[in-house]
Formats: structure tokens, C-alpha cells, sequence
């Protein structure tokens, strides 16, 4: 369970976001230009909100007025970039690898073929990351937030950057990973149909508030976010 | 081999000795700094930025001359490091390679600084997220993705190091065995009458041993790169 209570300005825009976010994946839902990454950035650590708190399963990330700022590295939460953001310097293996080396945790085969398996990366385990499709780069990068074990999963618009097949290739892997991997995801997107697909639950971002939060009815009267 | 008499093998030596711990002590300094350059925005940048390039646009004698009232015996930080630390740099070997690493110090940090900038920051943001600590982070994303640009500032420093002569004579000297480089032996040897021959061998020398580090680093700048760019 995530609850977020912050509010954070940058230059002459503010964001106030206030929502939970539970078992299931969350879609926050908005035009571009929202703030929908400034609050997953907030979430993960990567931007320090100016007010307000971050709360995981009872544990706080962060709490303004208790001064508590907990960097990213020790939050547990994983975060799916739009980009992508493998590694050029590592090979497939290696980036999937990363998160298990940086925490000191042995070696689980188990798990890592079992990511492998469930994102069917295992063909490009040695391979760079340049050398990779958007949509084979975006799988890695999946795997990669998957195997640090996360107590919670962002996804900032993990299909902006992909052509229509590519979108297809991954979408069933994320509706296979909301059913099956049982983690909380918050899944950021401007585009109604794709998060038809994948969502339990709508937060409704627009010029940084929150304007509505429900269930996918909140997704009927528009088709997409310009 | 080559000719040489055991004088000018020992001024090789020499040469190689000092520009190798110049470049080697200066490292980290230059990484650090380069960092900080690149990254750090804080009152005073100006200044340490301009305080690093001074030696690369000060005459090389007035560097030399400042380094002897500092680092000298009687100089402040010399006296203090003598004293305390048993360091002496004063017409030792060791100021040398001091003189050295200070005359390469800009042509070492300014690859860095631009390898540095280079690097998308957001990579390491992945990298937070992954639970990498700042330092683990820096080691496994930052320093790997700067290597290229770690490699040419090492190599330019020690280039530099190696043909050091105006500072490093007005600091210490030109003392046979002790402080004479390459450099400054081809000066002594152009300075009496039948000492062309040996100087010529000498600049053969440096000829080859500056070529040398210019493959050498083409050659490590490009394995560093490919890992970049797959199999």
C-alpha cells in the first residue's frame, strides 16, 4: 500500500498529488506536462517533494515535517524509465544482474530464469544493450526493476518510445506481470486504451492536481491525453 | 642498445620514473577535481577552475619558481612536509615528478571534466533505483562510462610530464642521476662542444617513448569505447 501526500514547485509550476496506490497496478492518468513524472520521480526518491509525505506499507520514504528523506537506493522500489536507461557499458546479463550485485544477495537462479522466462529475454543475455530492439531494451529494463525484488514498481509511460508492434510485444508481459508477480505497480500514461488494458485502478493528473481518483470509468470520456 | 652511454640510460630511466609517478599521484586529484568541475556548481568555481589551467598559461619558470618558495626547504608547505612528513621535494627526484604532475594537471583534468559532463546523469538515477549507493554507483556507471576521457587525460598528463623542462629546472635543478630528464640532459648536452651525438640519440628516445604513449592510448581509448558499441 503507497500512500503519497506531497507538494513540490518547480519554477512557476507546483504539483500537489494526493493518492493511494494498493495491490494492482494504479494508472496515473494525464496530458503531458501534468507533473505525473515529477510525482513518480517523488516517489522514488530522485526529486525531494517540499511538503507533505511518501508512505510504503507502513514505512515512510519520506515525511517533511519529521525530516525523513530516504535516498533512493534504500527504498526498495523499482522504476521503469521511459527510456529505458540500460546500461551501455554492461551486457544484458550484467544489467539484470545490477540490482542483486549493488544489495550483496547471493545468487537466486530460481528467480532470474524465472524473470527471464516471464519477459522471454533469454535469447539476449549476451548481448549489449545498443544492440537491442525499443521493445527487446524496454523488456531488459523490466527484468532488470523486477529482480531488486521491489516492494513496488513504477512504470513511466514504459511504451512511449515503442512503434505500434512493439507496444503489442510488451503489453501482454505487463498483464502477465500484474497477475502473476503480485507487485504493486503505479503505471504513468497519457494514452486511455493502453491503460484499459493494464489498470485496476485511475488517478487523474491534470496541470498538477489530482483531479479524480477511481476505478476505469474515470478513462470512458477521453481517449487520450494530447 | 641504441648506443646509449649508462649517463644517458639513467636520465631515460629517469624520465620515465618521474612522468609515471606525476601522471599516478595526479590521478585521483584529477578525477576528484575533474568531478567537481563537471558537477558541482558552488562559490569559487571560477576561481578553482582558473587556478587549475594557471599552469598551462603561467611561463613555466614563474610555475617553477612558485613551487620553489612553496615546496622549497625553507618554503611553507616544503618546511612543513620536511619537518612532519619527511617529504622533501627540493632538488630531489620527487619535486620533479611534483613540477611534472602540476605543468600536466590541466591537460589531465579537462578530458575528464568533458568525459564527466558527458555522461547521462539519468543512468544514474537508474542506478539509485537499482540500490546502488552514491560511491557503488560511481564506481560501476560513472567511472566505467569516463574511462575513454580518464585514459587521454592520463596519457596527455603524462606526455606533458615527460617533456617537462622549464618548471621543473627552475624548481630543481638539473642535477645528473638526480633531477636530469631527458629534456634537460639534451639542454646540458647542446651546452658543450661535442655533445651533439648524444644529444640526438636522446631526442631519438623521446621520439619513440612519445609515440609509444600516443598508440598506447589509442589503443586503450578504443577498448574502452567498443565495449560501448557490443561485440
Amino acid at each position: 500500500m503507497l500512500d503519497v501526500n506531497v507538494e513540490k514547485t518547480l519554477g512557476t509550476f507546483s504539483v500537489t498529488a494526493r493518492f493511494e496506490a494498493s495491490a494492482g497496478v494504479t494508472a496515473l492518468f494525464g496530458p503531458s506536462g501534468a507533473g505525473k513524472t515529477t510525482v513518480v520521480n517523488m516517489i522514488a526518491g530522485l526529486l525531494t517533494p517540499d511538503r507533505g509525505s511518501i508512505r510504503l506499507d507502513k514505512m515512510v520514504m519520506f515525511d517533511a515535517d519529521a525530516k525523513i528523506n530516504l535516498p533512493p537506493y534504500r527504498r526498495g522500489i523499482g522504476y521503469v524509465f521511459q527510456e529505458g536507461r540500460l546500461f551501455p557499458h554492461l551486457s544484458v546479463r550484467q544489467n539484470l544482474d545490477y540490482g542483486r550485485r549493488m544489495s550483496g544477495q547471493p545468487h537466486d537462479t530460481d528467480e532470474f530464469a524465472r524473470i527471464v522466462a516471464l519477459l522471454d529475454i533469454g535469447p539476449l543475455l549476451d548481448r549489449r544493450p545498443r544492440l537491442l530492439s525499443g521493445g527487446e531494451r524496454q523488456r531488459v529494463a523490466i527484468g532488470r526493476a523486477l529482480l531488486t525484488r521491489p516492494r513496488l514498481l513504477l512504470l513511466d509511460e514504459p511504451l512511449a518510445s515503442l512503434d505500434v508492434g512493439h507496444k503489442r510485444e510488451i503489453l501482454p508481459h505487463l498483464i502477465r506481470l500484474r497477475d502473476e508477480a503480485k507487485v504493486p505497480m503505479v503505471y504513468v500514461s497519457h494514452i486511455a486504451a493502453e491503460l484499459r488494458l493494464i489498470a485496476t485502478k485511475v488517478a487523474r493528473l491534470e496541470a498538477g492536481r489530482v483531479t479524480a481518483v477511481g476505478d476505469l470509468d474515470l478513462l470512458k470520456d477521453v481517449d487520450a491525453f494530447a | 642498445m641504441f648506443g646509449l652511454s649508462p649517463a644517458e640510460w639513467i636520465a631515460v630511466e629517469l624520465s620515465l620514473r618521474i612522468a609515471i609517478v606525476a601522471t599516478v599521484v595526479a590521478l585521483p586529484f584529477g578525477i576528484a577535481i575533474g568531478w567537481v568541475l563537471a558537477r558541482k556548481e558552488f562559490w569559487g568555481k571560477t576561481l578553482l577552475d582558473g587556478i587549475v589551467y594557471l599552469p598551462l598559461v603561467l611561463p613555466p619558470v614563474v610555475t617553477g619558481y612558485l613551487l620553489l618558495i612553496s615546496f622549497g626547504r625553507r618554503g611553507p608547505i616544503g618546511a612543513f612536509l620536511a619537518d612532519y612528513l619527511g617529504i622533501v621535494f627540493s632538488f630531489r627526484w620527487t619535486g620533479a615528478a611534483l613540477s611534472c604532475g602540476i605543468m600536466g594537471f590541466p591537460l589531465m583534468v579537462r578530458p575528464i571534466r568533458l568525459a564527466l559532463e558527458a555522461i547521462d546523469r539519468r543512468l544514474e538515477d537508474a542506478g539509485a533505483t537499482l540500490g546502488a549507493s552514491p560511491l557503488r554507483v560511481f564506481l560501476t556507471i560513472t567511472f566505467p562510462l569516463a574511462l575513454p576521457g580518464i585514459i587521454a587525460g592520463a596519457v596527455l598528463c603524462f606526455a606533458r610530464a615527460l617533456g617537462e623542462f622549464g618548471a621543473t629546472i627552475t624548481f630543481v635543478s638539473n642535477i645528473p642521476g638526480e633531477t636530469q630528464t631527458i629534456s634537460a640532459a639534451i639542454y646540458s648536452l647542446l651546452q658543450v662542444p661535442d655533445g651533439e651525438a648524444a644529444a640526438g640519440r636522446l631526442v631519438i628516445i623521446a621520439v619513440v617513448i612519445a609515440l609509444a604513449a600516443l598508440i598506447a592510448s589509442e589503443w586503450f581509448a578504443r577498448r574502452a569505447g567498443m565495449r560501448f558499441q557490443g561485440e
